[in-house]
């Protein structure tokens, strides 16, 4: 797949962590700067999202096969958006350290999606 | 006998004060781990069903109890209350007993496994999250009805 864009989605994700577990250290909720982040970071998955289907849809094939790459990219874009409405709920330091689990999460998905894509 | 003359029932717990919250502070990251598991472990296991179940069914159909168990506390710790907390407390239990059972296992007879699952190696696959994870809910979940 398109390299840069998972490196650039892994580190964003591992600095969106780093941030938020910078929050929960200081015992602050996720701010709407977080939100930003977060949203730049689900874009960054979207993104990547579209080019996998793209890159299928010209008849490239992952090499661990098409569903299960399919469902990582489903997941690495749901992930982020997911945590995010979880700490909106959640209004204490520990919606900031979901957050960061969120980041760690996606970025272990893109290690995985590298490897099932086939490096 | 008197028996088929009942008293007024007695208004259920939940209906007299509302569900403790179990998702709250240090339960939100419980839960969204769980979450995580959850579709980490039902979409991994119904795939490997789905396509090649002959090739290590032992394995597959042990994903599939772990996706089970997982399913069930999730449920539970977003319902709340005080039966849902001593039932995770249980399914947490089974899980820690599950995957401490099966990492031995898959140590001590790794040909029963030509494929790893959910609980391999005590869950080394997934960072050992699937060990952590109970115990850290057992912990979360003693503490009873404040």
């Amino acid at each position: 797949m398109l390299d840069a864009l998972t490196i650039a989605t892994a580190v964003c994700a591992l600095l969106l962590a780093a941030w938020c577990g910078l929050a929960f250290a200081r015992h602050e909720p996720t701010k709407d700067w977080h939100f930003i982040g977060m949203a730049v970071v689900s874009l960054l998955a979207v993104a990547q999202l579209v080019v996998g289907v793209v890159q299928l849809a010209r008849g490239q094939s992952p090499e661990q096969g098409t569903v299960l790459f399919v469902s990582y990219l489903l997941g690495a874009a749901a992930c982020v958006p997911a945590a995010g409405f979880m700490s909106l709920a959640e209004r204490t330091r520990w919606g900031s350290m979901t957050v960061l689990a969120g980041g760690v999460v996606l970025a272990v998905l893109q290690v995985r999606l590298y490897d099932i894509w086939g490096g | 006998m008197s028996e088929t003359r009942q008293g007024p029932e007695p208004a259920g717990e939940a209906a007299a004060e509302p569900r403790r919250k179990l998702v709250t502070g240090p339960g939100t990251l419980l839960v969204w781990v769980y979450g995580v598991m959850v579709v980490g472990a039902v979409s991994r296991s119904a795939y490997q069903i789905a396509t090649e179940f002959d090739r290590a069914p032992l394995a597959y159909t042990l994903s599939a109890v772990a996706a089970v168990v997982y399913a069930f506390i999730t449920y539970t710790l977003v319902r709340g209350g005080e039966r849902a907390r001593v039932a995770a407390l249980v399914c947490c239990a089974v899980e820690l007993a599950g995957v401490v059972l099966v990492g031995i296992w898959t140590l001590a007879d790794p040909s029963a496994f030509p494929d790893s699952t959910v609980w391999s190696e005590f869950g080394r696959g997934y960072l050992f999250i699937p060990v952590i994870l109970p115990v850290t809910g057992i912990l979360w979940l003693r503490r009873p009805r404040a």
